[in-house]
């Protein structure tokens, strides 16, 4: 006998298609053209930052930098669909996420220079340090929602993961306690086709990778992660399955428009071509037809809003800089006590002046 | 009461779990079966939902723990044989020991990973190994190994107590293999601090986990006056009480079970030979395993440090 056991299939899931044309009868109600103006301007914002990132990193002036050109819909979308007490776990590249939490701006930069102080997040923002072993941060989400399911908090976890994090072993296995723990948690793969110069089509021969939730008995969707809207539906939709015990996985489908990080030049692995279809189908231009249409935007006001993002973040960079790195704090924060052999370290340090810059 | 060292650290858990809520034990096999060595016996039945049962996946384990920990729980991860925890080698080095360095003390990691360390019970292959030597190299890290069941008790409760990533190594072999009177109630033992078993002139012998026993067995049966310290803790190495104890006999020897190269004994030879070299009188010694993989259980009596070697190498240095 053979009788078929089971059976699955993924969902894809668009509202604003790339002319800025929505889906009326999957646009959630709470989404007016206000909402679709703020989305707009949190992913402009978002891109300002960016951008001011990559010229201070090519000026020597921050470290080596992970861009998020491209990929912003998705952020800022899942952003706009959590809570104030859901919780946000990123891996290396989550930056909009961040700026949309009140993340201080200041603070972002002190991480970019590269001092570990920019990691000190706010007590009141919900949210978790940027990750970089690969898919590590599943886990630590996984442990999180179950201390929130163990403490009875209303709290989601959000996290995510690249493309390439789903082939690490810890991606399966943070799924995998998920389903068996039923806690509340999100991963949202933020799939943006090129895990540095490798692309998705070599990192599974799975069709998809929201599929990848399947064999752990969780629910599982796509989305074109380039609709803001399409994101912000979907995480909320999840948000509130996590909510009911039901863990879910969302693959949303981006793009990586610049570089992995400032270390590498894309144009030795990648087809120029690709990366220019790609452009027509990034968040901004589809966001900014609807608006136009609507009557809401135009190009003073864009102008406006650029010159007062300008000088936020300006003065965030300002204030970075003159961040005063303290390399005794090194040794301090290592333990809960001091130990004699670390105190005897920075003693050394100390008294021959090793310190001095 | 008198229990050994397998019990003690039941009542530690006990005792710790009654004292604090939000202690969760979580590991393969540990709720209703209580462990594969039933360190956890009991526990399932009396705090339910605390006592996790987790899927076969060790980096899964200690990923998830310290998620539990950057929440406000502190897990208690156990980790069924050394021999399988480098699988969480990762999300030990990479996240249990440098969150609080990494984010100046915004966030730590109260975790105490429980696993069953060092060999002498003839047990499969990868079920022996003392792994000690490459977690001390991480800094952020606790690793302690007690020797005895009052000291099991103390250390794990200061453990519990502590806002540090522990790894609590239990020697399989000292399980059951003497019971000792230990307090009922709650006690702690201060860590990053050794212990003198024997205090002697002539001699001293640095030892830790299952060799402590041996070497008190051949300092007696020889009747020679030695200072025996009992690491305890590992790392952060007591460098104080080892300096202070060869600065008076002038004589020092190692003993661990684990292999010899770059190995616990190279590092404390190190710091010997760094400050106190003109205070020796002799070579520095090291007793440990080979530097070779552990054997399968047929060869194991040849691997392990025994009463022989550590006396032939007594013998040698008393001679300087």
């Amino acid at each position: 006998m053979i009788k078929k056991v089971f059976e699955a299939s993924i969902n894809y899931v668009q509202i604003m298609d790339n002319d800025g044309n929505i889906d009326e009868q999957l646009l959630p109600k709470e989404i007016d053209n206000q909402k679709i103006l703020e989305m707009y301007k949190q992913i402009v914002f978002a891109r300002m930052v960016d951008a001011k990132c990559m010229s201070l990193q090519r000026q020597g002036r921050i470290a080596t930098y992970a861009p998020i050109y491209g990929e912003e819909a998705t952020q800022i979308g899942s952003a706009m669909a959590m809570n104030e007490n859901d919780i946000f776990v990123p891996n290396f590249r989550q930056h909009a996420v961040f700026f949309n939490r009140k993340f201080p701006l200041e603070l972002f930069f002190i991480y970019e220079k590269a001092f570990e102080e920019g990691t000190k997040i706010p007590e009141n923002i919900n949210a978790y340090p940027w990750i970089v072993p690969v898919s590590t941060q599943i886990l630590h989400a996984v442990g999180i929602a179950y201390a929130q399911k163990f403490k009875n908090t209303d709290s989601v976890v959000l996290t995510y993961i690249g493309d390439g994090g789903t082939s690490e072993g810890n991606f399966y296995e943070g799924m995998n306690f998920a389903g068996i723990f039923k806690v509340p948690i999100v991963i949202i793969i933020e799939n943006n086709q090129w895990a540095i110069s490798v692309p998705r089509s070599k990192q599974t021969n799975a069709e998809t990778l929201a599929q990848k939730g399947i064999a752990a008995g969780i629910d599982c969707i796509q989305v074109d992660g380039n609709d803001v809207i399409g994101v912000y539906k979907v995480v909320k939709d999840a948000i509130a399955s996590a909510k009911n015990s039901k863990p879910v996985l969302i693959e949303a489908i981006t793009y990586r428009l610049g570089v992995h990080t400032t270390s590498d030049d894309p144009t030795k692995y990648r087809d120029e071509n690709e990366v220019n279809e790609w452009k027509l189908k990034e968040p901004l231009i589809r966001l900014n037809k609807f608006l136009v249409k609507k009557q809401l935007w135009d190009n003073e006001k864009q102008k406006a809003m650029e010159l007062e993002f300008s000088k936020t973040i300006d003065e965030a960079v300002e204030k970075a800089e003159s961040f005063k790195p303290d390399p005794k704090s090194m040794f301090e924060h290592v333990y809960s006590f001091m130990p004699d052999i670390l105190k005897q370290e920075e003693d050394e340090f100390e008294m021959n002046n090793f310190f001095v810059d | 009461m008198l229990i050994n060292m397998l019990n003690a650290i039941n009542n530690a858990l006990d005792l710790a779990m009654q004292e604090n809520q939000d202690i969760v034990l979580l590991g393969e096999d540990v709720g209703k079966d209580g462990g594969v060595f039933r360190v956890t016996d009991g526990l399932f039945d009396k705090y339910k939902n605390r006592v996790i049962d987790t899927p076969l996946a060790e980096d899964g384990i200690i990923g998830v723990s310290i998620g539990m920990a950057l929440a406000g729980l502190r897990p208690v991860p156990e980790i069924q044989f050394a021999g399988f925890m480098w699988l969480s080698f990762n999300q030990i080095v990479n996240h249990a020991a440098r969150y609080r360095s990494r984010t100046r003390s915004r966030f730590s990691i109260p975790m105490v990973i429980r696993t069953p360390v060092s060999g002498g019970v003839r047990a499969l292959e990868h079920h022996s190994e003392s792994p000690e030597a490459p977690y001390a190299n991480i800094g952020g890290l606790v690793i302690i190994e007690p020797s005895s069941p009052y000291d099991a008790k103390g250390l794990l409760i200061k453990a519990l107590h502590m806002q540090d990533p522990v790894i609590f190594l239990e020697p399989t072999k000292l399980y059951r293999l003497f019971k000792q009177e230990v307090p009922e109630n709650m006690y702690e033992i201060e860590i990053g601090k050794a212990n003198y078993i024997a205090k002697g002139d002539d001699l001293t012998i640095i030892t830790y986990g299952t060799m402590v026993n041996i070497v008190k067995s051949v300092a007696e049966k020889k009747q020679i006056s030695a200072d025996i310290i009992d690491l305890r803790t590992i790392a952060p190495l007591d460098e104080k009480t080892i300096l202070e104890s060869i600065k008076k006999t002038g004589k020092a020897m190692i003993v661990h079970e684990a292999p010899t190269s770059f190995g616990v004994g190279a590092e404390i030879s190190a710091r010997i030979a760094e400050k106190a070299i003109y205070d020796i009188s002799a070579p520095i010694i090291r007793i440990a395993a080979p530097s070779l993989p552990y054997p399968y259980p047929g060869y194991e009596k040849f691997y392990v440090p025994n009463e022989l070697r550590i006396g032939k190498a007594i013998e040698k240095l008393l001679k300087y």
